[in-house]
This record gives C-alpha cells, sequence and structure tokens, in this order.
C-alpha cells in the first residue's frame, strides 16, 4: 500500500531530528499519539499537536507516561496507527505497557529520544544508555525490535520503517534516538505518497465462529480481528491460550512465549539493518550506531590517512542483535572497536557473538556529550597493532 | 429436558464457566446487574467494548462475551480513552475493582473525569485488594483488619462518589450488591449517559475482608447492607464517607446534562479555531499553519 498523501509533508525540508521523526510518523499512517512532555523529545509530539488537526487524527497529552504507553494501545485496538514518545524518566514508567504490547501483539511504536541518566541525569545533553532497557527493561522473557537513527534523514526514513515493521511483526519497536541526532537539524527529503511504501493493518478474514484471536499464522503472527465486527475477542496479558484466554500453566507459559521470541528471531533477516563500508580487507571493524556512528567516522578517515585498514559497520537495527554479522566479521578482522555513549552495553553483545574470534574494544563514554574522535582513532590504532586474528 | 439458556447468556463466555470467584462474592452479582442493564440499554453487542485491569474485578472482561480488554494493574481508564478516542461510536466500559481505579489509578481517574472523557466506570468497591490476599486499598475504612494491617488500618480511605464528582463526573451513584435494581437502572442510566459516569457497587468479599472483619459470610453482609444504607438521592458527596460497621449512604448523587466531553471539546475548539470549509485552511497562532490545497498535502507551510 502507498502512504495516505494527507500526511505526507512531500518536498525538502530543514528539520531537526525530533520534528522529522513527527513527519515520518505521519507519513507512516500514524494518527493518534499519547504523551507527556519530557526533553529531548517534546518536539516530536508537540508538532504532531500541530501537524494533526490538518492531518485528521488525535493527539492526547496524557497525565504521565504510564497512561501514554496504554492509551495508544487502546488506540490500535480501535484501528488506529498510534505510537508514543518520551525520554529517560518515561521510558522507565513505560515498561509495563511494553511487555503489554508484546505479550498483547500490538503493532506501535516507542520513540525514546536518550539522554544522560540514571534518575534525571542530563534532560538536555545526549547519551546512549538506554540500550539494554529497551532490549530488556520489562519483566519476562521477550524479543524486541530497536531501530537507531543517526541523521534527521533517518528519524523521516526509519519512522516509517518502525510502523511498518510493527505492522508486519505485530509487536511494539522502538525507535532510540538521542538527544544529539534529536536536536540536529539538517537537510530532509520527504518524498512523494506514492513513493512511500505502507504495510496496511491486516484484519483477519475469517468468519467470528472460525477466528481465534492467538491462532498462528504460518510466520508465527495471529491475525488481528476489527473490533466492533462480532468477533467478541478477549485480549489479556494473562498467559492465554490460542483463543486468547487466560491459560496459566507451564504448557501454554512454554508455547506462548517461544512464538513470541521466534517470530522476531526466526525472521532477523528482514529486520536486521546494517550499514557497511569498507568491512572486505578492513583489519579493524569500527561498529556503532546513532549519533556515535558520525563521530566515528571521522575516526575512521583518520586512521585510513595513518595507512590503517579499518571498515565500518553501522547497526541501524540493534535489536535483535545482528549476532551472524558480527560471528562473521570477527572471523575476518583482528578487532572490533565499540564507541558508545554509555558505560558499554551494546559491547557486551558484539563480545557475545565474536565468541572470542577477534578482540573487541570497548569505547565508552557516559553522555553528556559525544566522543573526541581521537578517542576512537586511539581505540583504532590499538587494535590495527595488537588484535588476535 | 429441554436446554434452558439464561436470558442474559448472549453476554456470556459461556466457555469460560465456571467463574473464579468465591461463593458469596458480590461481583457475580454486580456482572449480572451490568448485563441487565446492557439488555436495557439497547446497544448492539458489536457497539459495546468492555476494559478491565486487575484484580478479582479485572477478570469480568474474561467473562463477557463482547470485545474486551484486561489490560494491566490499574491502567484500564487510559486505555479505554485511547480506543474511546478512535472509535468513538462504540461505547466504552471500564469495569473494575477499587485497588485498581482507586489506588494504583487514581491519577488516570480524576484526569479522565476533568476532561470528561466519554466513558463509563463501574468500580465494584469491596474494600480492599482482595486478588493479592485482601491488603489495604484506598477505599479500606478506618479500623480494618487487612493483610497489610493486621492490627487495623488507620489512613482515611477516599469516598469515591466525592472523588468522583471533585473530579468532574457528570453521573455519579452507589448502590450496593443487595440493591439489585437501583444497581442495574444506576448502570443502565451511566451507560446512556454521555461524558464520564460512574457507579460505585459497594461488594462483599467475604473470603478476605469480611472473614478478617468477623462480619460473617456473603448472606451477613446482605443482610447488614439492607439495614444499613441509607437512601439519600441527591445527598451530598461529602457525606458519602464508609465507617467500619456504620451505617452509610447509597443513591443517586450526581446527574448533570450538557457538559462537553472531550471529543465535542476538542471539535468545537479546532472547528473554531480553523473555521475551516474544505479542510483546516489556517490555524492562528501557532508556528505550524497547514493549508490543505492539493489534497491534504502541507508543502512548504511548515515553520521548519
Ligand atoms: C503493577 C502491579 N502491581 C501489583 C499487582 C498485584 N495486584 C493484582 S490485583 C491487585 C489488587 C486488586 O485490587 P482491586 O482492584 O480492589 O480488585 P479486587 O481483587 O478487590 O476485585 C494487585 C495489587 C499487579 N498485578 N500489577
Ligand atoms: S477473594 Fe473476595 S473479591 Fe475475590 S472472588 Fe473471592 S470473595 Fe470475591
Ligand atoms: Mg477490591
Amino acid at each position: 500500500m502507498k502512504a495516505d498523501p494527507k500526511g505526507v509533508m512531500t518536498g525538502t525540508h530543514y528539520l531537526d531530528g525530533d520534528h522529522a521523526a513527527c513527519e515520518g510518523a505521519l507519513a507512516a499512517g500514524c494518527r493518534y499519539v499519547a504523551g507527556y512532555p519530557i526533553t529531548p523529545s517534546t518536539e516530536v509530539v508537540e508538532r504532531f499537536a500541530g501537524r494533526i488537526p490538518c492531518v485528521g487524527g488525535i493527539f492526547m497529552q496524557m497525565e504521565d507516561e504510564i497512561a501514554s504507553s496504554i492509551a495508544i494501545q487502546g488506540a490500535v485496538w480501535a484501528g488506529a496507527k498510534a505510537m508514543t514518545v518520551t525520554s529517560g524518566p518515561g521510558f522507565s514508567l513505560m515498561m509495563e505497557h511494553i511487555g503489554l504490547a508484546i505479550m498483547t501483539e500490538v503493532p506501535c511504536v516507542f520513540i525514546n529520544v536518550q539522554r544522560g541518566g540514571p534518575s534525571t541525569g542530563l534532560p538536555t545533553l545526549p547519551a546512549q544508555s538506554d540500550m539494554m532497557q529497551a532490549r530488556w527493561g520489562s519483566h519476562g522473557d521477550y524479543e524486541v525490535i530497536a531501530l537507531c537513527p543517526n541523521s534527521p534523514q533517518e528519524c523521516f526514513d526509519l519512522m516509517i520503517t518502525a510502523f511498518n515493521m510493527s505492522e508486519r511483526f505485530r509487536t511494539p519497536v522502538m525507535v532510540m534516538m538521542d538527544e544529539c541526532v534529536g536536536h540536529m537539524t539538517e537537510r530532509v527529503v520527504i518524498p512523494k505518497a506514492e513513493e512511500i511504501e505502507i504495510v496496511p493493518r491486516k484484519y483477519t478474514k475469517k468468519t467470528p465462529a472460525e477466528y481465534k484471536a492467538y491462532l498462528p499464522n504460518d510466520n508465527l503472527v495471529p491475525e488481528m480481528a476489527e473490533m466492533g465486527k462480532g468477533y467478541n475477542f478477549h485480549i489479556t496479558g494473562l498467559t492465554h491460550d490460542e483463543k486468547g484466554y487466560p491459560a496459566m500453566n507451564e504448557e501454554s507459559q512454554k508455547k506462548l512465549v517461544s512464538r513470541l521470541i521466534n517470530k522476531i528471531q526466526n525472521y532477523k533477516k528482514e529486520i536486521i539493518l546494517i550499514e557497511k563500508d569498507g568491512l572486505d580487507n578492513a583489519d579493524v571493524a569500527v561498529l556503532s550506531y546513532g549519533i556515535t556512528s558520525r563521530v566515528a567516522e571521522k575516526a575512521i578517515i583518520d586512521a585510513k590517512a595513518k595507512g590503517i585498514k579499518v571498515g565500518k559497520a553501522r547497526l541501524k537495527t540493534v535489536w535483535p542483535f545482528a549476532d551472524e554479522f558480527i560471528l562473521e566479521l570477527s572471523k575476518k578482522v583482528k578487532a572490533i572497536v565499540v564507541p558508545e555513549l554509555n558505560a558499554g552495553q551494546v559491547v557486551r553483545e558484539v563480545e557475545r557473538a565474536a565468541k572470542g574470534n577477534c578482540e573487541v574494544i570497548s569505547v565508552p563514554h557516559l553522555g553528556g556529550g559525544v566522543h573526541r574522535p581521537e578517542v576512537i582513532l586511539d581505540a583504532i590504532v590499538k587494535g590495527a597493532q595488537g588484535g588476535k586474528r | 429436558m429441554e436446554n434452558v439458556k439464561h436470558p442474559l447468556s448472549k453476554y456470556l463466555r459461556e466457555d469460560r464457566m465456571p467463574h473464579m470467584w468465591c461463593p458469596g462474592c458480590g461481583i457475580g452479582t454486580a456482572m449480572n446487574a451490568f448485563m441487565h442493564a446492557l439488555e436495557k440499554s439497547g446497544l448492539e453487542k458489536n457497539d459495546i467494548a468492555v476494559v478491565s485491569g486487575i484484580g478479582c474485578t479485572g477478570r469480568v472482561a474474561g467473562y463477557v462475551d463482547l470485545d474486551s480488554f484486561h489490560t494491566t494493574h490499574g491502567r484500564a481508564i487510559p486505555f479505554a480513552e485511547g480506543l474511546k478516542a478512535t472509535k468513538p461510536d462504540t461505547k466504552v466500559i471500564v469495569i473494575s475493582g477499587d485497588g485498581d481505579l482507586m489506588s494504583i489509578g487514581g491519577n488516570h481517574f480524576i484526569h479522565a473525569g476533568r476532561k470528561n472523557m466519554d466513558l463509563t466506570v463501574i468500580c465494584v468497591n469491596n474494600l480492599n485488594y482482595a486478588m493479592t490476599g485482601g491488603q489495604v486499598s484506598a477505599t479500606t475504612p478506618v479500623r480494618s483488619i487487612t493483610a497489610t494491617a493486621p492490627h487495623g488500618s488507620f489512613t482515611t480511605p477516599f469516598s469515591l462518589p466525592f472523588l468522583a464528582e471533585a473530579s468532574g463526573a457528570v453521573y455519579v451513584a452507589r448502590w450496593t450488591v443487595f440493591h439489585i435494581r437501583e444497581l442495574q437502572k444506576a448502570m443502565l442510566e451511566a451507560i446512556n449517559k454521555k461524558g464520564f459516569s460512574f457507579v460505585e457497587v459497594i461488594s462483599p468479599c467475604p473470603t478476605l475482608y469480611e472473614r478478617r472483619n468477623k462480619m460473617g459470610d456473603g448472606l451477613a453482609r446482605m443482610k447488614f447492607y439492607k439495614e444499613n444504607s441509607i437512601v439519600k438521592n441527591g445527598a451530598d458527596t461529602k457525606e458519602t464517607n464508609i465507617e467500619i460497621n456504620k451505617p452509610f449512604v447509597v443513591g443517586k448523587f450526581i446527574d448533570i446534562e450538557g457538559k462537553p466531553t472531550y471529543l465535542e471539546s476538542m471539535n468545537k475548539y479546532y472547528d473554531e479555531t480553523f473555521q475551516c470549509q474544505l479542510g483546516y485552511k489556517t490555524y492562528k497562532g501557532t508556528r505550524y499553519s497547514c493549508n490543505i490545497s492539493d489534497g491534504g498535502v502541507s508543502e512548504g507551510c511548515m515553520d521548519d
């Protein structure tokens, strides 16, 4: 399906990442947002509140992020494409409802424009320190999809991807921005509506008598039923059977939770997006995501000037993690350098996936600013000198 | 014998019976009154959605044969708000417990009232958190023994009609599960009401609250309700406090007409503000002005 032109602001614009993400959501068909103001994410909902009466839809400022993160799920069941937007403290409050969306298979999008933490931390300054929270923050075992843009243009583009993946997999998708990407202003090209591919909400064609709310399709994703059409479906966050009824026992738990995991794990190829450059003959690979990739770019140029064979891998999809890609890479390079605006979160995954094949060098930065390129360069040099092959 | 069906069975998920509630519990009675109210409302099943939170009462959503949502503890109301805003023609009814709606979810309740969200909220108030073993809730009367107040509760409970009125509800009633007819009528009126309507159902939890407080079984409690309910329609909600083992006021307290709902306010406001004919043409007073001239694409008119 093509995008609804009402939401598509075709043209070349000069936008910050927050505003671009809002435009991406509108282009993707998002027509309901519930949110609670928090720096540095508020501009997303501010723009949505300004734009939505013209487009046709609703913005609701809720009493808190707990309410926001469940109001969007009500809106989804009623037929809307919906998202909520927040930053660190608000993301913490949303955790229970990320679990609800996973358990009840609600297609929706959560944006987290990351700032420094813990607690109130650095409201106006960047970090990438919620990456593990996005993966593991809600209780229980599950898989999530998390995307990580590094420019306003990509904020626009990946919002469309996020909404599309949320419908395809019937799962919440996190868009993990950061203060820098959210507040940097760059050229954003918004294509014509007919050039934007949209995954529509797909409702079952079965009759109410045939329909079972959580009977999975071949791709492990169950079909949604439209409200008010006689399906009388029941949705619960309790462990449930294929009818959607509570079924609290070992067997149902295993069946349901493993399906929720596998519906994403088995289709990682569709989900994982990586930008790669110069990896073929590289001795060192720099693996980064979000704003950090922009700083790493400079370090890579400087390393090349020193004659080091260095390539880059940028994760646009951070979760599910690109295990297979890292394993292959680890067999080819001496070292993988992982700069991040946190104490070292995604690097743990790199270490796990590399299985000791190469050196993995963490370049942590606790946020509040970005790395100096020299710090990343030093790590590249170290990797090129030492490292194992 | 012929297979005799309960007249309200069309509202019931018979494949989920027997239900999980204890003998003497009032929740089943409240649900029965609710189904009678639905029947009388003339609403089509497809036009109704039920949302519950978590608790013994929260299980109602699982037993009604309607589009029904068993959400998270305390958050049924904001879920219902998103549902209603997106599908305004659906009658959205929230049924949950006192702990769920008023303790953990109290903030959502007052804000939904303030905004006059077009929802009906039915609270089964059994004076404690039953599902988790009978702990103190926001409505537990002072001196009640509960699992977390083994020496008696000493904090002042909410009076729910007062809270609902103060929050902005357009309909407020309280009955006990003894008052079946009044309860059905109140639920019907609440369902038919446009705006934020609220019915409190005082209900026994003989397994926990009544047992700990030596109040006897479900039947004994019905007698207590019969003898101690002071019917006072139109009473000042300030007089609706509940004290342990004392008479308390029941009745219909608030029934207001004409207050615009959230969506009515929003639509009216935007219509006036945008003065639109073909779409919202000029949006005065903000940075974002939209020109919906060519198929809704507002190219070049944003203040980037
Ligand atoms: C976030 C969260 N906290 C606590 C619980 C545990 N819990 C489940 S039901 C409940 C209380 C329910 O009380 P009430 O709403 O009065 O329902 P009742 O069982 O009395 O009908 C609690 C505390 C939970 N499920 N989720
Ligand atoms: S524990 Fe109390 S509220 Fe829960 S089903 Fe039993 S009697 Fe009813
Ligand atoms: Mg209770």
